[in-house]
Protein backbone atom coordinates (compact mmCIF):
# COMPACT_ATOMS: atom_id res chain seq x y z
CA UNK A 1 0.00 0.00 0.00
CA UNK A 2 1.67 3.55 -0.82
CA UNK A 3 1.32 6.29 1.64
CA UNK A 4 -0.94 8.18 -0.27
CA UNK A 5 -3.47 4.87 -0.75
CA UNK A 6 -3.03 4.83 3.48
CA UNK A 7 -3.77 8.58 3.94
CA UNK A 8 -7.05 8.03 1.81
CA UNK A 9 -7.87 5.11 3.48
CA UNK A 10 -7.21 7.21 7.29
CA UNK A 11 -9.46 10.58 6.34
CA UNK A 12 -12.14 8.15 5.02
CA UNK A 13 -11.58 6.60 8.67
CA UNK A 14 -11.94 9.98 9.93
CA UNK A 15 -14.89 10.96 7.97
CA UNK A 16 -16.75 8.09 7.87
CA UNK A 17 -16.99 7.95 11.31
CA UNK A 18 -18.50 11.64 11.63
CA UNK A 19 -20.44 10.83 8.75
CA UNK A 20 -21.99 7.83 9.90
CA UNK A 21 -22.67 8.92 13.77
CA UNK A 22 -23.97 11.80 12.51
CA UNK A 23 -26.30 10.40 10.23
CA UNK A 24 -27.40 8.41 13.28
CA UNK A 25 -27.90 11.41 15.80
CA UNK A 26 -29.59 13.21 13.22
CA UNK A 27 -32.38 10.51 13.00
CA UNK A 28 -33.31 11.49 16.65
CA UNK A 29 -34.80 14.95 15.34
CA UNK A 30 -38.46 16.18 16.88
CA UNK A 31 -38.34 12.75 19.12
CA UNK A 32 -35.75 13.21 22.18
CA UNK A 33 -36.92 12.75 25.77
CA UNK A 34 -36.46 16.91 26.42
CA UNK A 35 -36.86 19.62 24.34
CA UNK A 36 -32.75 20.74 25.75
CA UNK A 37 -32.29 17.14 24.56
CA UNK A 38 -32.97 17.84 21.18
CA UNK A 39 -31.17 20.88 20.99
CA UNK A 40 -28.35 18.70 21.75
CA UNK A 41 -28.44 16.09 19.50
CA UNK A 42 -29.06 18.38 16.59
CA UNK A 43 -25.72 20.23 17.24
CA UNK A 44 -23.70 17.39 17.50
CA UNK A 45 -25.06 16.20 14.92
CA UNK A 46 -24.00 19.24 12.95
CA UNK A 47 -20.64 19.53 14.08
CA UNK A 48 -20.03 15.97 13.47
CA UNK A 49 -21.16 16.93 9.64
CA UNK A 50 -19.30 19.61 9.51
CA UNK A 51 -16.11 17.63 10.59
CA UNK A 52 -17.50 15.18 7.70
CA UNK A 53 -17.05 17.71 4.68
CA UNK A 54 -13.48 18.46 6.29
CA UNK A 55 -12.57 15.11 6.62
CA UNK A 56 -14.36 13.64 3.44
CA UNK A 57 -12.99 17.03 1.47
CA UNK A 58 -9.45 16.38 2.48
CA UNK A 59 -9.90 12.49 0.84
CA UNK A 60 -11.08 13.53 -2.08
CA UNK A 61 -8.00 16.22 -2.42
CA UNK A 62 -5.58 13.61 -1.33
CA UNK A 63 -7.21 10.79 -3.66
CA UNK A 64 -6.37 13.44 -6.20
CA UNK A 65 -9.58 11.77 -8.55
CA UNK A 66 -11.18 15.06 -8.39
CA UNK A 67 -14.05 13.26 -5.87
CA UNK A 68 -15.85 15.93 -3.62
CA UNK A 69 -16.75 15.19 -0.03
CA UNK A 70 -20.30 14.68 -1.34
CA UNK A 71 -19.41 12.23 -3.44
CA UNK A 72 -17.45 10.03 -0.91
CA UNK A 73 -20.49 10.54 1.11
CA UNK A 74 -23.33 10.08 -1.00
CA UNK A 75 -21.95 7.32 -4.37
CA UNK A 76 -19.79 4.91 -2.37
CA UNK A 77 -21.53 1.77 -1.59
CA UNK A 78 -21.18 -0.07 1.58
CA UNK A 79 -18.33 -2.23 1.24
CA UNK A 80 -16.37 1.21 0.29
CA UNK A 81 -17.63 2.84 4.13
CA UNK A 82 -14.73 2.87 6.63
CA UNK A 83 -15.86 3.62 9.88
CA UNK A 84 -16.34 1.58 12.93
CA UNK A 85 -18.91 -0.88 13.47
CA UNK A 86 -19.85 1.52 16.26
CA UNK A 87 -21.09 4.37 14.92
CA UNK A 88 -23.50 2.41 12.33
CA UNK A 89 -25.01 0.76 15.95
CA UNK A 90 -28.88 1.74 15.57
CA UNK A 91 -30.25 4.42 18.15
CA UNK A 92 -31.68 2.23 20.67
CA UNK A 93 -33.49 4.10 23.24
CA UNK A 94 -32.01 7.49 24.15
CA UNK A 95 -29.78 5.57 26.66
CA UNK A 96 -27.98 3.20 23.92
CA UNK A 97 -28.04 6.17 22.11
CA UNK A 98 -26.04 8.35 24.59
CA UNK A 99 -23.54 5.22 25.88
CA UNK A 100 -22.48 4.83 21.69
CA UNK A 101 -21.90 8.31 21.84
CA UNK A 102 -19.80 8.12 25.03
CA UNK A 103 -17.94 5.34 24.00
CA UNK A 104 -17.12 6.91 20.65
CA UNK A 105 -16.38 10.79 21.81
CA UNK A 106 -14.07 9.19 24.40
CA UNK A 107 -12.21 7.75 21.75
CA UNK A 108 -12.34 10.80 19.32
CA UNK A 109 -11.10 13.39 22.13
CA UNK A 110 -8.07 11.16 22.49
CA UNK A 111 -7.31 10.65 19.07
CA UNK A 112 -8.13 14.22 17.49
CA UNK A 113 -5.85 15.72 20.57
CA UNK A 114 -3.06 13.75 19.47
CA UNK A 115 -3.98 14.76 15.66
CA UNK A 116 -3.65 18.41 16.82
CA UNK A 117 0.11 17.63 16.40
CA UNK A 118 0.13 15.64 13.05
CA UNK A 119 2.79 16.44 10.71
CA UNK A 120 0.24 17.26 8.27
CA UNK A 121 -0.67 20.53 8.57
CA UNK A 122 -4.09 19.76 6.57
CA UNK A 123 -4.84 16.88 9.45
CA UNK A 124 -3.74 19.06 12.47
CA UNK A 125 -5.86 21.81 11.48
CA UNK A 126 -8.63 19.92 11.12
CA UNK A 127 -8.07 18.38 14.04
CA UNK A 128 -7.87 21.51 16.23
CA UNK A 129 -11.13 22.90 14.94
CA UNK A 130 -12.82 19.66 15.43
CA UNK A 131 -11.12 18.65 18.95
CA UNK A 132 -13.12 21.77 20.67
CA UNK A 133 -16.43 20.86 19.32
CA UNK A 134 -15.63 17.36 20.92
CA UNK A 135 -14.29 18.01 23.85
CA UNK A 136 -17.75 19.65 24.85
CA UNK A 137 -19.85 16.15 22.93
CA UNK A 138 -17.63 14.31 25.77
CA UNK A 139 -18.45 16.08 28.31
CA UNK A 140 -22.26 16.04 27.83
CA UNK A 141 -21.98 12.53 27.19
CA UNK A 142 -20.27 11.71 29.97
CA UNK A 143 -22.53 13.65 32.35
CA UNK A 144 -25.74 11.78 30.60
CA UNK A 145 -24.30 8.24 31.03
CA UNK A 146 -23.52 9.17 34.77
CA UNK A 147 -26.89 10.83 35.12
CA UNK A 148 -28.66 8.07 33.80
CA UNK A 149 -26.20 5.58 35.36
CA UNK A 150 -26.56 6.64 38.76
CA UNK A 151 -30.22 7.67 38.39
CA UNK A 152 -33.48 5.41 38.91
CA UNK A 153 -33.00 1.63 39.39
CA UNK A 154 -34.94 1.88 35.50
CA UNK A 155 -32.55 4.37 34.08
CA UNK A 156 -29.55 2.20 35.71
CA UNK A 157 -30.73 -1.26 34.42
CA UNK A 158 -31.22 0.64 30.35
CA UNK A 159 -27.72 1.70 30.65
CA UNK A 160 -26.02 -1.30 32.04
CA UNK A 161 -27.82 -2.86 28.75
CA UNK A 162 -26.66 -0.07 26.57
CA UNK A 163 -23.35 -1.11 28.01
CA UNK A 164 -23.19 -4.72 27.57
CA UNK A 165 -24.54 -4.12 23.84
CA UNK A 166 -21.99 -2.18 22.72
CA UNK A 167 -19.02 -3.15 24.66
CA UNK A 168 -18.01 -5.72 21.70
CA UNK A 169 -17.98 -2.74 19.09
CA UNK A 170 -15.36 -0.65 21.37
CA UNK A 171 -11.97 -3.22 20.51
CA UNK A 172 -12.13 -2.50 16.54
CA UNK A 173 -12.05 1.46 17.33
CA UNK A 174 -8.12 0.78 19.02
CA UNK A 175 -6.78 -1.81 16.45
CA UNK A 176 -3.86 -1.13 14.40
CA UNK A 177 -3.24 -2.43 10.87
CA UNK A 178 -1.14 -1.30 7.75
CA UNK A 179 -2.92 1.91 7.31
CA UNK A 180 -2.56 2.71 11.10
CA UNK A 181 0.96 1.56 10.34
CA UNK A 182 2.09 4.11 7.56
CA UNK A 183 -0.01 7.04 9.25
CA UNK A 184 2.15 6.73 12.48
CA UNK A 185 5.54 5.93 10.60
CA UNK A 186 4.71 9.14 9.07
CA UNK A 187 3.64 11.24 12.14
CA UNK A 188 0.15 11.78 10.64
CA UNK A 189 -1.68 9.96 12.75
CA UNK A 190 -0.67 7.84 16.09
CA UNK A 191 -1.44 4.22 16.17
CA UNK A 192 -5.20 3.43 17.47
CA UNK A 193 -3.48 0.94 19.89
CA UNK A 194 -1.74 3.95 21.75
CA UNK A 195 -4.77 5.48 22.91
CA UNK A 196 -6.22 2.24 24.56
CA UNK A 197 -4.76 3.16 27.97
CA UNK A 198 -6.44 6.99 28.54
CA UNK A 199 -9.26 5.89 27.10
CA UNK A 200 -9.54 2.44 29.44
CA UNK A 201 -8.74 5.14 32.57
CA UNK A 202 -11.47 7.90 31.62
CA UNK A 203 -13.82 5.19 30.89
CA UNK A 204 -12.91 2.98 34.21
CA UNK A 205 -13.41 6.68 35.66
CA UNK A 206 -16.91 7.47 34.13
CA UNK A 207 -18.27 3.87 34.85
CA UNK A 208 -17.42 4.00 38.70
CA UNK A 209 -19.59 7.20 38.85
CA UNK A 210 -22.72 5.78 36.54
CA UNK A 211 -22.22 2.67 39.21
CA UNK A 212 -22.33 0.83 35.71
CA UNK A 213 -19.65 -2.50 35.66
CA UNK A 214 -17.84 -2.99 32.38
CA UNK A 215 -18.05 -6.06 31.12
CA UNK A 216 -15.77 -8.93 31.76
CA UNK A 217 -14.58 -9.20 28.27
CA UNK A 218 -12.56 -8.61 25.56
CA UNK A 219 -13.71 -9.75 22.39
CA UNK A 220 -13.91 -7.32 20.07
CA UNK A 221 -16.08 -7.03 16.59
CA UNK A 222 -14.16 -6.05 13.39
CA UNK A 223 -14.66 -5.09 9.37
CA UNK A 224 -16.05 -2.03 9.53
CA UNK A 225 -12.84 0.17 9.36
CA UNK A 226 -11.30 -2.04 6.92
CA UNK A 227 -14.61 -2.03 5.20
CA UNK A 228 -14.48 -5.90 4.91
CA UNK A 229 -17.67 -6.71 6.81
CA UNK A 230 -19.85 -4.19 8.03
CA UNK A 231 -23.54 -5.02 10.01
CA UNK A 232 -26.75 -4.85 8.10
CA UNK A 233 -27.37 -1.80 9.53
CA UNK A 234 -25.51 0.48 7.33
CA UNK A 235 -26.87 -0.13 4.03
CA UNK A 236 -30.15 0.65 4.95
CA UNK A 237 -28.75 4.33 6.72
CA UNK A 238 -27.25 4.50 2.60
CA UNK A 239 -30.51 3.83 1.24
CA UNK A 240 -31.77 6.79 3.04
CA UNK A 241 -28.64 8.95 3.08
CA UNK A 242 -27.99 8.35 -0.66
CA UNK A 243 -31.49 7.96 -2.24
CA UNK A 244 -31.66 11.73 -3.94
CA UNK A 245 -27.97 11.44 -5.43
CA UNK A 246 -28.96 8.24 -6.59
CA UNK A 247 -32.22 8.87 -7.77
CA UNK A 248 -31.23 11.74 -9.88
CA UNK A 249 -28.07 11.42 -10.71
CA UNK A 250 -25.72 14.69 -11.76
CA UNK A 251 -28.88 16.91 -10.61
CA UNK A 252 -27.29 20.35 -8.24
CA UNK A 253 -28.86 20.92 -5.06
CA UNK B 1 -48.03 32.68 11.60
CA UNK B 2 -47.91 30.52 14.38
CA UNK B 3 -50.38 31.58 16.41
CA UNK B 4 -54.44 30.72 15.14
CA UNK B 5 -57.54 31.15 16.29
CA UNK B 6 -56.76 32.63 19.78
CA UNK B 7 -59.69 33.43 21.34
CA UNK B 8 -59.05 36.29 23.61
CA UNK B 9 -60.55 36.42 27.07
CA UNK B 10 -63.37 37.95 28.23
CA UNK B 11 -62.08 40.11 31.35
CA UNK B 12 -64.32 41.58 34.11
CA UNK B 13 -62.41 43.43 36.50
CA UNK B 14 -61.83 46.84 38.15
CA UNK B 15 -62.48 49.69 35.37
CA UNK B 16 -59.84 51.88 37.03
CA UNK B 17 -57.20 49.08 37.10
CA UNK B 18 -58.31 48.63 33.38
CA UNK B 19 -57.84 51.93 32.43
CA UNK B 20 -54.58 52.49 33.61
CA UNK B 21 -53.27 48.87 32.25
CA UNK B 22 -54.98 50.11 28.76
CA UNK B 23 -53.01 53.54 29.17
CA UNK B 24 -49.56 51.86 29.55
CA UNK B 25 -50.37 49.94 26.47
CA UNK B 26 -51.41 53.10 24.54
CA UNK B 27 -48.40 54.81 25.81
CA UNK B 28 -46.09 52.37 24.12
CA UNK B 29 -44.96 50.76 27.45
CA UNK B 30 -44.23 47.01 27.82
CA UNK B 31 -45.69 45.19 29.76
CA UNK B 32 -43.54 43.06 32.39
CA UNK B 33 -44.54 39.21 34.49
CA UNK B 34 -44.65 41.15 37.93
CA UNK B 35 -46.68 44.08 36.54
CA UNK B 36 -50.88 44.13 37.52
CA UNK B 37 -52.20 42.80 34.39
CA UNK B 38 -56.08 41.48 33.68
CA UNK B 39 -56.93 38.20 33.57
CA UNK B 40 -57.99 38.11 30.33
CA UNK B 41 -54.70 39.27 28.86
CA UNK B 42 -52.78 37.16 30.67
CA UNK B 43 -55.00 34.08 29.72
CA UNK B 44 -55.21 35.11 25.88
CA UNK B 45 -51.35 35.39 26.37
CA UNK B 46 -50.45 32.00 27.72
CA UNK B 47 -52.57 30.19 24.94
CA UNK B 48 -51.08 32.52 22.25
CA UNK B 49 -47.30 32.15 23.02
CA UNK B 50 -48.07 28.51 24.17
CA UNK B 51 -49.45 27.49 20.36
CA UNK B 52 -46.39 29.38 19.19
CA UNK B 53 -44.18 27.12 21.21
CA UNK B 54 -45.87 24.00 20.19
CA UNK B 55 -46.11 25.16 16.39
CA UNK B 56 -41.90 25.44 16.69
CA UNK B 57 -41.40 21.63 18.38
CA UNK B 58 -43.83 20.04 16.19
CA UNK B 59 -42.62 22.19 13.29
CA UNK B 60 -39.26 19.93 14.16
CA UNK B 61 -41.50 16.79 12.72
CA UNK B 62 -42.07 17.68 8.88
CA UNK B 63 -38.15 19.09 8.26
CA UNK B 64 -36.68 16.80 10.18
CA UNK B 65 -38.67 13.89 7.85
CA UNK B 66 -36.25 15.00 5.46
CA UNK B 67 -32.70 15.19 7.42
CA UNK B 68 -32.08 11.87 7.08
CA UNK B 69 -32.15 12.07 3.00
CA UNK B 70 -30.90 15.68 2.12
CA UNK B 71 -29.11 15.26 -1.16
CA UNK B 72 -25.41 17.24 0.37
CA UNK B 73 -23.95 17.22 3.56
CA UNK B 74 -24.26 21.12 2.77
CA UNK B 75 -27.75 20.80 3.16
CA UNK B 76 -28.20 18.44 5.37
CA UNK B 77 -25.76 20.70 7.69
CA UNK B 78 -28.38 23.48 7.31
CA UNK B 79 -31.22 21.88 7.47
CA UNK B 80 -30.37 20.69 10.91
CA UNK B 81 -28.96 23.94 12.09
CA UNK B 82 -32.62 24.83 11.46
CA UNK B 83 -34.11 22.63 13.25
CA UNK B 84 -31.73 23.14 15.93
CA UNK B 85 -32.72 26.72 16.16
CA UNK B 86 -36.62 25.75 15.97
CA UNK B 87 -36.47 23.94 19.12
CA UNK B 88 -34.32 26.86 20.69
CA UNK B 89 -37.33 29.53 19.46
CA UNK B 90 -40.12 26.92 21.36
CA UNK B 91 -37.79 27.27 24.70
CA UNK B 92 -37.51 31.05 24.43
CA UNK B 93 -41.30 31.08 23.79
CA UNK B 94 -42.25 28.51 26.62
CA UNK B 95 -39.90 30.69 28.85
CA UNK B 96 -41.98 33.60 28.02
CA UNK B 97 -45.05 31.59 28.93
CA UNK B 98 -43.87 30.06 32.20
CA UNK B 99 -43.27 34.02 33.16
CA UNK B 100 -47.29 33.86 33.08
CA UNK B 101 -47.77 31.70 35.90
CA UNK B 102 -47.87 28.30 33.13
CA UNK B 103 -44.78 25.38 33.68
CA UNK B 104 -43.44 24.22 30.32
CA UNK B 105 -44.91 20.48 31.54
CA UNK B 106 -48.46 21.80 31.98
CA UNK B 107 -48.36 23.27 28.25
CA UNK B 108 -46.75 19.63 26.95
CA UNK B 109 -49.23 18.34 28.50
CA UNK B 110 -52.07 20.44 27.32
CA UNK B 111 -50.39 19.91 23.81
CA UNK B 112 -50.27 16.27 23.82
CA UNK B 113 -53.50 15.82 25.05
CA UNK B 114 -54.99 17.85 22.32
CA UNK B 115 -56.31 20.61 24.52
CA UNK B 116 -53.71 23.30 23.20
CA UNK B 117 -53.29 23.32 19.50
CA UNK B 118 -50.38 24.20 16.85
CA UNK B 119 -50.36 25.87 13.49
CA UNK B 120 -52.35 23.95 11.14
CA UNK B 121 -49.23 24.05 8.86
CA UNK B 122 -47.59 22.07 10.51
CA UNK B 123 -50.40 18.69 9.72
CA UNK B 124 -49.08 18.57 6.08
CA UNK B 125 -46.78 16.34 4.68
CA UNK B 126 -43.57 16.84 2.98
CA UNK B 127 -42.83 14.51 0.49
CA UNK B 128 -40.03 15.83 -1.80
CA UNK B 129 -37.03 17.90 -0.99
CA UNK B 130 -38.49 20.75 -2.61
CA UNK B 131 -40.46 20.75 0.52
CA UNK B 132 -37.53 21.83 2.46
CA UNK B 133 -37.77 25.04 0.25
CA UNK B 134 -41.45 25.49 0.14
CA UNK B 135 -41.51 25.28 3.91
CA UNK B 136 -38.55 27.51 4.27
CA UNK B 137 -39.94 30.14 1.66
CA UNK B 138 -43.77 29.83 2.26
CA UNK B 139 -44.58 28.84 5.73
CA UNK B 140 -41.36 30.81 7.53
CA UNK B 141 -42.26 33.63 5.27
CA UNK B 142 -45.87 33.37 6.30
CA UNK B 143 -44.67 32.92 9.33
CA UNK B 144 -42.24 36.44 9.85
CA UNK B 145 -45.36 38.81 8.40
CA UNK B 146 -46.90 37.77 11.65
CA UNK B 147 -43.94 37.49 14.17
CA UNK B 148 -42.01 41.03 12.71
CA UNK B 149 -45.00 43.34 14.21
CA UNK B 150 -44.86 41.21 17.23
CA UNK B 151 -41.60 42.57 17.97
CA UNK B 152 -43.55 45.42 19.13
CA UNK B 153 -46.11 43.47 21.10
CA UNK B 154 -46.76 44.75 24.68
CA UNK B 155 -45.62 41.59 26.49
CA UNK B 156 -41.87 41.79 27.34
CA UNK B 157 -40.53 38.55 27.23
CA UNK B 158 -42.87 37.68 24.06
CA UNK B 159 -41.76 40.57 22.47
CA UNK B 160 -37.92 40.14 23.55
CA UNK B 161 -38.45 36.10 22.31
CA UNK B 162 -39.92 37.85 19.08
CA UNK B 163 -36.56 40.16 18.57
CA UNK B 164 -34.29 37.06 18.31
CA UNK B 165 -36.62 34.56 16.72
CA UNK B 166 -37.17 37.10 13.55
CA UNK B 167 -33.50 37.28 13.36
CA UNK B 168 -32.93 33.57 12.38
CA UNK B 169 -36.07 33.75 10.39
CA UNK B 170 -35.60 35.33 7.70
CA UNK B 171 -32.51 33.30 7.69
CA UNK B 172 -34.86 30.16 7.33
CA UNK B 173 -36.55 31.72 4.72
CA UNK B 174 -33.94 32.58 2.66
CA UNK B 175 -32.62 29.16 2.82
CA UNK B 176 -35.42 27.95 2.20
CA UNK B 177 -36.01 30.01 -1.20
CA UNK B 178 -32.44 29.51 -2.36
CA UNK B 179 -33.41 25.66 -2.30
CA UNK B 180 -36.32 26.77 -4.41
CA UNK B 181 -34.11 28.49 -6.58
CA UNK B 182 -31.71 25.33 -7.31
CA UNK B 183 -34.60 23.72 -8.09
CA UNK B 184 -36.27 25.72 -9.94
CA UNK B 185 -32.75 26.29 -12.51
CA UNK B 186 -32.41 22.30 -12.41
CA UNK B 187 -33.52 19.41 -14.00
CA UNK B 188 -36.90 19.06 -15.48
CA UNK B 189 -37.46 16.54 -12.78
CA UNK B 190 -36.63 19.35 -9.99
CA UNK B 191 -38.86 22.03 -11.74
CA UNK B 192 -41.26 19.58 -11.92
CA UNK B 193 -40.81 18.93 -7.87
CA UNK B 194 -40.36 22.56 -7.13
CA UNK B 195 -43.66 23.25 -9.05
CA UNK B 196 -45.84 20.39 -7.31
CA UNK B 197 -44.49 21.88 -3.40
CA UNK B 198 -45.64 25.12 -4.66
CA UNK B 199 -48.67 23.60 -6.05
CA UNK B 200 -49.18 21.77 -2.31
CA UNK B 201 -48.21 24.50 0.11
CA UNK B 202 -49.72 27.42 -1.63
CA UNK B 203 -53.19 27.60 -0.19
CA UNK B 204 -51.99 25.90 3.35
CA UNK B 205 -49.74 28.80 3.64
CA UNK B 206 -52.53 31.17 2.79
CA UNK B 207 -54.43 29.37 5.76
CA UNK B 208 -51.73 30.15 8.55
CA UNK B 209 -53.33 33.22 8.74
CA UNK B 210 -56.56 31.83 10.09
CA UNK B 211 -59.88 32.93 8.54
CA UNK B 212 -60.93 36.61 8.11
CA UNK B 213 -61.24 38.42 11.42
CA UNK B 214 -62.58 41.73 10.25
CA UNK B 215 -66.03 41.10 12.49
CA UNK B 216 -64.18 39.32 15.29
CA UNK B 217 -64.59 40.60 19.40
CA UNK B 218 -61.58 38.36 20.11
CA UNK B 219 -59.37 40.04 17.54
CA UNK B 220 -60.69 43.49 18.74
CA UNK B 221 -59.57 43.19 22.18
CA UNK B 222 -55.99 41.17 21.64
CA UNK B 223 -55.76 44.22 18.75
CA UNK B 224 -56.27 46.68 21.79
CA UNK B 225 -53.67 45.11 24.41
CA UNK B 226 -51.58 44.67 21.47
CA UNK B 227 -50.93 41.26 21.38
CA UNK B 228 -52.83 41.14 17.97
CA UNK B 229 -51.00 43.82 15.67
CA UNK B 230 -52.52 43.11 11.97
CA UNK B 231 -55.39 41.26 11.09
CA UNK B 232 -55.48 38.39 9.67
CA UNK B 233 -56.79 39.67 5.89
CA UNK B 234 -53.70 42.31 6.20
CA UNK B 235 -51.16 40.13 7.14
CA UNK B 236 -52.42 37.60 4.22
CA UNK B 237 -52.75 40.30 1.66
CA UNK B 238 -48.72 41.43 2.65
CA UNK B 239 -47.50 38.01 2.15
CA UNK B 240 -49.22 37.44 -1.38
CA UNK B 241 -48.20 40.67 -2.13
CA UNK B 242 -44.60 39.98 -1.50
CA UNK B 243 -44.68 36.06 -2.42
CA UNK B 244 -46.30 36.29 -5.99
CA UNK B 245 -43.14 38.52 -7.65
CA UNK B 246 -40.98 36.01 -5.79
CA UNK B 247 -42.46 32.92 -7.37
CA UNK B 248 -42.59 35.37 -11.37
CA UNK B 249 -38.07 35.29 -10.32
CA UNK B 250 -38.39 31.14 -9.72
CA UNK B 251 -40.64 30.94 -12.59
CA UNK B 252 -43.15 28.88 -10.84
CA UNK B 253 -47.18 29.42 -11.20
CA UNK B 254 -48.99 29.88 -8.52
CA UNK B 255 -51.81 27.76 -8.63
CA UNK B 256 -54.78 30.08 -8.39
CA UNK B 257 -56.17 31.25 -11.37
CA UNK B 258 -58.27 34.08 -10.41
CA UNK B 259 -54.33 35.73 -8.84
CA UNK B 260 -53.97 39.22 -10.89
CA UNK B 261 -52.77 42.54 -10.10
CA UNK B 262 -55.08 45.26 -9.28
CA UNK B 263 -53.97 48.74 -10.75
CA UNK B 264 -56.58 50.13 -8.18
CA UNK B 265 -55.98 48.79 -4.55
CA UNK B 266 -52.42 48.31 -5.35
CA UNK B 267 -52.61 44.29 -4.46
CA UNK B 268 -52.88 41.47 -5.95
CA UNK B 269 -56.47 39.98 -5.65
CA UNK B 270 -56.12 36.00 -5.36
CA UNK B 271 -58.39 33.04 -4.48
CA UNK B 272 -59.60 32.42 -0.54
CA UNK B 273 -58.43 28.85 0.87
CA UNK B 274 -61.17 26.44 0.94
CA UNK B 275 -61.78 27.05 4.91
CA UNK B 276 -64.05 23.73 5.27
CA UNK B 277 -60.35 22.13 4.38
CA UNK B 278 -58.66 24.40 7.67
CA UNK B 279 -61.72 23.84 9.99
CA UNK B 280 -60.90 20.20 9.38
CA UNK B 281 -57.49 20.37 9.97
CA UNK B 282 -57.92 22.30 13.33
CA UNK B 283 -60.80 19.49 14.35
CA UNK B 284 -57.65 16.61 13.44
CA UNK B 285 -58.41 15.51 10.48
CA UNK B 286 -55.92 16.78 8.08
CA UNK B 287 -53.69 15.03 6.50
CA UNK B 288 -50.66 14.52 8.91
CA UNK B 289 -52.00 15.10 12.84
CA UNK B 290 -52.53 11.41 13.67
CA UNK B 291 -49.13 11.13 13.32
CA UNK B 292 -47.45 14.26 14.34
CA UNK B 293 -49.08 14.21 17.97
CA UNK B 294 -48.28 10.60 17.81
CA UNK B 295 -44.81 11.29 17.35
CA UNK B 296 -44.97 14.15 20.35
CA UNK B 297 -46.27 11.77 22.74
CA UNK B 298 -44.09 8.75 21.99
CA UNK B 299 -41.21 10.78 22.56
CA UNK B 300 -42.59 12.11 25.85
CA UNK B 301 -44.11 8.74 26.69
CA UNK B 302 -40.46 6.72 25.92
CA UNK B 303 -38.50 10.19 27.24
CA UNK B 304 -39.86 9.84 30.94
CA UNK B 305 -37.16 7.50 32.58
CA UNK B 306 -34.60 9.69 31.08
CA UNK B 307 -36.34 12.53 32.73
CA UNK B 308 -36.77 10.56 36.11
CA UNK B 309 -33.48 9.12 36.06
CA UNK B 310 -31.32 12.53 35.09
CA UNK B 311 -33.94 14.25 37.95
CA UNK B 312 -33.28 11.66 40.30
CA UNK B 313 -29.86 11.66 40.00
CA UNK B 314 -29.56 15.61 40.34
CA UNK B 315 -31.09 14.96 43.82
CA UNK B 316 -28.70 12.48 44.75
CA UNK B 317 -26.04 14.77 43.57
CA UNK B 318 -27.71 17.37 45.55
CA UNK B 319 -28.17 15.24 48.75
CA UNK B 320 -24.23 14.14 48.74
CA UNK B 321 -23.31 17.97 49.07
CA UNK B 322 -25.10 18.55 51.61
CA UNK B 323 -23.95 14.90 53.77
CA UNK B 324 -21.11 16.30 52.61
CA UNK B 325 -20.77 19.42 53.96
Amino acid sequence: MTSDMAFFEFLCRMGDNTLVLGHRVSEWCGHAPVLEEDIALANTALDLIGQTQMWLGLAGEVEGEGRSADDLAMLRDAWDFRNVLLAEQPNGDFGQTMMRQYLFDQAHVLLLEKLAQSSDERVAGIAAKAVKEVTYHVERSRDTVIGLGDGTSESHRRMQAALDLLWPYVGEMFTDDEVSGIMAAEGIAPEPSSLRAGWDAAVQQTMSEATLVIPDSGFAHAGGKTGFRHSEHLGHMLTQMQWLQRAYPGARW
Amino acid sequence: MYAQMIKSEATQEDPEKLAAFQARIDAGEKIEPKDWMPQGYRKTLIRQIGQHAHSEIVGQLPEGNWITRAPTLERKAILLAKVQDEAGHGLYLYCAAETLGVTRDELTEMLLDGRMKYSSIFNYPTLTWADMGAVGWLVDGAAIMNQVPLQRTSFGPYSRAMIRICKEESFHQRQGYDVMMKMAQGTSAQKKMAQDALNRFWYPSLMMFGPSDKESVHSEQSMAWKIKMNTNDELRQKFVDQTVPQAEYLGLTVPDENLKWNEDTGHYDFSQPDWSEFFDVLKGNGPCNQERLAARNSAWDDGKWVRDGLLAHAEKKAARKVAAE
